[in-house]
């Protein structure tokens, strides 16, 4: 296939149309600011360079979906897009304070593709990658194999919350609790542990939630939900600014709740169909041509300004 | 020091004997039974699209039923009272379990719980 040229974009109007068909379905670029939790969009960069972060702002980056492990046609070299990604992290001109990876760091749970994703995330010039498990984390073993890599808190447990730049952060598991036919869940140990947590947190004070699945039902015969995200939603709703990232679903999507938005990222492995897309029927992989699957991973940028409870969001491909 | 020989080798060869009586009674004779009985029967099922295939299947007691991953995707074959569990099967994988007694035994993938399949075992 011939190449895109970006320093003549002109020169193919159709392929060109194909590219902002894409661009809009992966939300690339479109930058997002939450006000009082309704975002806005503020206008896309053509180039996909994020504008400047405002100087007091604290600023940090999500990942998601490296698939550590999948050799797969639709993407024979993860590790290989894992390395672009740092590359574009570690050139950003504000450095991050950390990067929050929300989940399936592995692609079958094997302790050499923990060992090598810990391995190539200590690459990131920040001094931590924050984790959660996805499915894939949480093959054979639940989440005891994922732990004695990424057990942040020395817990033993894979849901935790810490503090950073004014904002309180909780990092969620919601793979395991399933049930046959039903989504998965986040329990009731965990929604108990979520109620104390938030007990000592002002409701000013802006929350940012990391969790694999989508905390919001997207599309149910595929399980992209949690089965019982309501009563997390009812813990994060007296909150004046309440954040949600996910994985999962290796594509951007977006919703809102009153003060509460909700966003999935891009994957690094590989993309998904969009939700309960005709003529696919299942949410396995998809293989595109190699010069498209640039176009369809990437990273999110995110500042939060203190003050002002603003968050703004900025999805980047690999490929721009 | 030859007398000695002659009567260790008599000892030596009535040891054989009774060996090889024993290998006959353990080894040679359960081993034509077993010749003798049917061979286990085998069902297979396929897991691809995110689904298992047959859905449902119904087979006698002392059948072998073996699952195979034809997903780009990792699956499990997990059933409902824990009585058998797959590790993650990555593509082409196979597992395999015989289904000795009577019942219904329901199982999905742990990593898609929509996934779900039946195995009825009954006499025939």
């Amino acid at each position: 296939m011939s190449k895109y040229d970006p320093t003549n974009p002109g020169h193919n109007p159709a392929r060109r149309q194909a590219l902002s068909c894409l661009a809009a379905w992966t939300g690339a670029a479109v930058v997002w600011t939450v006000a009082g939790g309704v975002p806005r969009a503020l206008g896309a960069t053509s180039t996909g360079t994020p504008p400047a972060a405002a100087k007091d702002a604290l600023t940090f980056v999500q990942i998601s979906d490296t698939h550590i492990g999948f050799h797969k046609a639709a993407n024979p070299d993860v590790i290989g897009s894992l390395r672009r990604a740092i590359a574009d992290i570690n050139a950003l001109s504000q450095t991050p304070a950390f990067v929050v990876h929300t989940g399936d760091v592995s692609h079958l749970s094997k302790p050499e593709e923990f060992g090598q994703a810990r391995e190539v995330l200590q690459e990131i010039h920040v001094d931590r990658v924050h984790t959660v498990p996805g499915e894939h984390d949480a093959i054979d073993e639940g989440v005891n194999g994922y732990l004695k890599f990424f057990d942040h808190d020395g817990n033993g447990k894979s849901w935790y919350s810490f503090d950073q730049g004014g904002v309180h952060f909780i990092a969620l598991n919601n793979v395991l609790n399933f049930k046959m036919g039903r989504m998965a869940a986040l329990g009731d140990e965990q929604i108990t542990w979520m109620k104390s947590n938030l007990a000592g947190v002002p409701h000013s004070t802006p929350v940012v939630v990391l969790a694999h699945i989508p905390l919001w039902t997207i599309w149910e015969p595929w399980g992209w939900g949690t089965a019982d995200s309501a009563q997390a939603m009812a813990l994060l709703r007296p909150f004046g600014s309440v954040t949600v990232l996910n994985g999962h679903i290796h594509q951007v999507l977006q919703k809102v709740e009153g003060h509460i938005s909700l966003h999935t990222a891009m994957s690094l492995a590989y993309p998904q169909p969009k939700p309960g897309q005709e003529g696919i029927g299942e949410p396995g992989p998809v293989t595109v041509p190699a010069d498209q699957l640039g176009k369809l991973l990437g990273t999110r940028q995110l500042s939060v300004v203190r003050g002002r409870h603003e968050l703004a969001l900025i999805d980047t491909p690999l490929d721009r | 020091m030859s007398y000695r020989f002659s009567c260790n080798t008599t000892r030596l060869l009535r040891g054989c004997v009774a060996l090889g009586l024993v290998f006959c009674a353990v080894f040679v004779m359960p081993a034509n039974f077993a010749a003798a009985a049917p061979p286990a029967p085998t069902v297979e099922v396929n897991i691809a699209k995110f689904a298992f295939s047959p859905q449902e299947i119904t087979v006698a007691p002392g059948t072998k039923v073996i699952w195979t991953n034809r997903d780009d995707t990792p699956h499990t074959v997990t059933s409902n009272d824990k009585s058998f569990a797959s590790k993650g099967l990555d593509t082409d994988d196979k597992f395999e379990h015989t289904f000795a007694s009577e019942g219904d035994f329901s199982y999905i993938c742990t990593l898609h719980p929509f996934m779900t399949g039946v195995v009825h075992v009954r006499k025939q």
